[in-house]
């Protein structure tokens, strides 16, 4: 019955390698700190869209639980980030 | 024959999602529009393709794929607020307003970029 869905995934996979290049041009093309951490944002987003079609794909349910271990690092990571993003005052030199 | 079909079309809607908020991050004029777009269609077009994922059936322990869900539609709202409030803070560059800043006196705003007040805008 999940033929399809099986067969689906990695077109999507290949279709979500688009989303990925745009994140990563707005990680290197900056231009500011903020937007490279927006950027960073998106890339973890897309990257457990990406590890659920594998887990699909393949057949092996692990990817799902790096799924969502790189949900949890998102979000103590942007917090790391914007506290940062807060306090820093800079021009101190 | 009819849950795949459903799977593939939640699956599809969550990655054309994505798509479209790779598009916003990417072209959108400023840090608070491609904030916008990132955490919003981004946490639906992940939400999406994970239930997409789950329906399919085919995975072993479908809780995970559940938890991750909870978790991301729970944690992406206040992460984003608290990025989005920190880059006000930190004075990132505003676009596109045309009534003035409504949050002027409400938070304290650094007069420049964070970029712009470090050393390392030397090394670009």
């Amino acid at each position: 019955m999940t033929q399809l869905a099986v067969a689906a995934a990695p077109i999507l996979i290949a279709v979500l390698a688009v989303p990925l290049a745009l994140a990563a041009y707005r990680m290197i093309r900056g231009p500011g700190y903020a937007d490279r951490f927006v950027a960073l944002d998106m890339l973890t987003a897309v990257s457990v869209a990406l590890s659920a079609l594998t887990a699909l794909a393949t057949g092996r349910s692990a990817f799902l639980d790096i799924g969502m271990g790189l949900a949890l690092v998102n979000f103590v990571s942007t917090c790391a980030f914007a506290t940062l993003l807060e306090r820093k005052r800079g021009g101190g030199k | 024959m009819i849950v795949a079909i459903v799977a593939v079309v939640l699956m599809g809607a969550g990655v054309a999602f994505i798509v479209i908020a790779g598009l916003g991050v990417a072209r959108l004029p400023d840090v608070f529009q491609r904030m916008h777009a990132a955490t919003k269609a981004g946490g639906i077009g992940s939400t999406l393709v994970i239930l997409g994922v789950l329906v399919a059936g085919g995975v072993a322990r479908p809780l995970t794929g559940v938890l991750t869900i909870l978790f991301m539609l729970l944690t992406l709202s206040v992460a984003s607020q608290m990025l989005a409030r920190a880059a006000y803070m930190s004075g990132a560059e505003l676009r596109g307003i045309e009534r003035g800043d409504p949050l002027a006196g409400v938070l304290e705003r650094e007069g420049a970029p964070l970029e712009e007040r470090t050393e390392v805008s030397a090394l670009r």
